[in-house]
């Protein structure tokens, strides 16, 4: 059974535009993922495509104007919002996206001691700071005293010393140099090795192949295909979906072509098929309604014509 | 490391002197000019009610004894080289020195702007802290409707108001002065100055709370949809220990500070209030020295109140500067 799965997810948000009108933007829809304890799912997407909000709701911190609807399971047990408050940070941990994330007034060591659950937290925090190479004095400093790999391994430090069971990493490695990046990748393959489920979010694919298990490619607020990572090889003909193989293709060690267009916004969304605009592949039926995602192959797309 | 901040400091402390000179010279000079050109006559304001019993004889021998038959830039001169020796000159309607006057009325009103300082910084701050966490609430309505109405009241109707209310309709206060009228210097009592004291202390509070109140109500709602809020609710954290652990630390410093920033307010607030309710402070004794035209006691209380104003503007730089981590620790890496 997966740990965690979320099921037809859809987030829109409720804006005043102009005249005091109300207008609900949809910005998830439909949206499909699993993650399987010892597992790490990359979630890779461009920049909006709604993979923060995706783990800020199944950590139920969205803000208040936001409209939910679907299911999100934890260990086959439907989530609301109480269940999801005793959760957050004991049984699922965020990594999240930036270091203002930090306490800007808070010294860093304490920070990470707020995420001890059980036992000495100075114990733990300096136990998780010597593993990741961070120095004793590091403790006692303020996040502005940081340099960027610093803070990265100080926010990685918040989840390993909760003992998650899910790790929802998010865009963990911009900023790192190459050393410190692939030290911080063989952490999270640590966690899954350990037992853990790793969602690691990420706009940077080649990274995410060397050490993902899965990949699931968001696009416009929802998967279009979810894929072992052993389908991104050749010239992506094992890839289910026209966008993933696009996205293969337009690596630099591949053909280096860019996709024609861009991802609509939420608030101009296409009615049928999300990715119809920019398709080599669109029919007149794909334009009539969005594609439900099917399983083909081991893996999982949306897509009427795939094979 | 230690040294190059002592260093540091030395530099702002002095370029902070500088400006406090330069500002304090211009408005010096300024008010100087001002009292001279009104319409008031100092030599009538002296002597008072027996100014038909004086004749011009008398009138002139007055006017060289206070040095005011001089051209006015070298009367400021005069007054300026006096002051630089330690002299702030003889109040003209106290008949006394200006600085024993400050002494004496500096500790009443100290008395009652500290009051009402510590009671407007600590209930606004809770108001303000209470209005955020319960945002859009009829709590955060109401003291949202609380503060922008008074933030609208002038001084003195407030102090009308509580003066009618408290003094005279329910008699629970005394109506003005500092102390009782009719009984000696040496019969009053602690409850009698702090009786006195009440009234007025409440009107400049009741007021005071609504700039803090707002500031930190806003503060806090920043804070609040903070990245660094999210994160903390992501491990788990929420109600009262998420307040504590994040809202607390970075609301309070902005809060404390703006707190001494309004020491100028304050000062002008105490100015209404104590006058209102005849209360022999500071401010009193500057509307009286305006009105009577008292040049040496005017101009000794606008340096009084410039250091004092001043003093607030530098606590408060200087509170940023010792305790944010942020400008504290920044030359330690
Ligand atoms: N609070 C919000 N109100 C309205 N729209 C939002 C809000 N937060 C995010 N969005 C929109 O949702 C989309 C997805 O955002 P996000 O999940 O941050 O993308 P990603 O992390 O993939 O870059 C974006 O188009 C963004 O503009
Ligand atoms: S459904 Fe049609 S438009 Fe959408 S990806 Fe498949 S072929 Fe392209
Ligand atoms: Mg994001």
């Amino acid at each position: 059974m997966p740990i965690l799965e979320v099921e037809n997810l859809s987030i829109s948000f409720n804006q005043y535009t102009a005249g005091l009108r109300r207008k609900n933007i949809q910005v998830i829809s439909s949206l499909h993922v699993t993650l399987e304890a010892g597992e790490i799912l990359a979630v890779v997407g461009a920049s909006g495509s709604g993979k923060s909000l995706l783990a800020h709701a199944i950590l139920g911190i969205l803000p208040d104007n936001a409209l939910v609807s679907g299911t999100i399971k934890y260990n086959g047990e439907v989530l609301n919002a109480s269940t999801q408050a005793s959760l957050r940070g004991k049984e699922i941990a965020l990594i999240p996206q930036s270091t203002n994330y930090l306490d800007p007034l808070m010294r860093v060591g304490n920070q990470v001691r707020t995420s001890v659950k059980t036992g000495d937290a100075t114990v733990a925090q300096r136990a998780v700071f010597k593993r990741l190479h961070l120095q004793q004095s590091v403790e006692k400093m303020y996040p502005f005293q940081l340099s960027g790999g610093m803070a990265r391994r100080t926010l990685l430090s918040t989840a390993i010393v909760s003992d998650a069971k899910v790790i929802i990493a998010d865009e963990p490695t911009p900023g790192l140099d190459p050393v410190v990046m692939k030290e911080a990748l063989n952490n999270f393959r640590e966690f899954a090795d350990n037992g853990c489920a790793v969602m690691l979010i990420t706009h940077d694919i080649e990274s995410a192949l060397t050490i993902a298990d899965k990949i699931a490619v968001f696009y416009a607020g929802t998967t279009v295909e979810v894929a072992p990572v052993e389908d991104f090889t050749g010239n992506g003909e094992s890839l289910r979906h026209p966008y993933s193989k696009a996205l293969w293709r337009a690596l630099p060690q591949n053909d280096f072509i860019p996709i024609p267009g861009s991802q609509p916004h939420p608030s101009a969304l296409p009615t049928g098929c999300l990715f119809a605009p920019r398709c080599t592949m669109a029919t007149p039926a794909c334009s009539e309604k969005q594609p439900d995602m099917q399983n083909i192959r081991d893996g999982m797309v949306r897509c009427m014509h795939a094979t | 490391m230690r040294k190059m901040l002592l260093g540091k400091l030395g530099i702002f402390l002095l370029l902070k002197g500088l400006r406090m000179l330069t500002l304090l010279i211009a408005i010096c000079f300024i008010s100087f000019l001002l009292v001279k050109n009104s319409p008031i006559d100092p030599i009538q304001a002296y002597i008072g009610a027996d100014m038909l019993k004086v004749g011009p004889e008398q009138r002139e021998k007055i006017a060289e004894y206070w040095g005011l038959d001089q051209p006015v830039m070298v009367q400021f001169l005069n007054w300026g080289s006096a002051l630089l020796a330690g002299d702030l000159g003889t109040s003209m309607i106290f008949r006394r020195p200006v600085a024993e006057i400050i002494g004496e009325r500096f500790v009443n009103s100290l008395v009652l702007m500290i009051t009402a300082w510590v009671l407007s910084g600590v209930i606004g701050f809770v108001m303000g802290v209470l209005s955020a966490m319960k945002k859009d609430t009829w709590i955060d309505r109401l003291i949202k409707w609380y503060c922008y109405t008074l933030a609208s009241t002038p001084t003195f109707w407030m102090g009308l108001l509580m003066l009618i209310v408290f003094a005279v309709w329910l008699g629970w206060f005394p109506i003005g002065l500092g102390v009782p009228a009719g009984v000696l210097a040496a019969d009053v009592t602690i409850a009698d100055r702090i009786e006195h004291l009440i009234l007025p202390a409440i009107t400049l509070s009741i007021i005071g709370v609504a700039n803090v109140a707002l500031h930190t109500r806003q503060k806090l709602i920043d804070v609040l949809a903070s990245d660094y809020v999210l994160f903390a609710r992501a491990r788990g954290e929420r109600g009262f220990i998420l307040f504590w652990r994040h809202g607390l630390r970075n609301v309070a410093l902005p809060a404390i500070t703006l707190q001494f920033a309004a020491f100028g307010e304050l000062f002008g607030g105490a100015v209404l209030a104590e006058q209102i309710f005849s209360y022999p402070g500071l401010g009193q004794a500057t509307v009286e020295a305006g009105l009577r035209g008292d040049v040496p006691l005017l101009l000794g209380l606008v340096i009084f109140s410039t250091f004092f104003v001043f003093a607030g503007n530098l606590i408060a730089d200087l509170i940023y500067y010792a305790v944010d981590p942020r400008t504290r620790e920044s030359r330690m890496i």
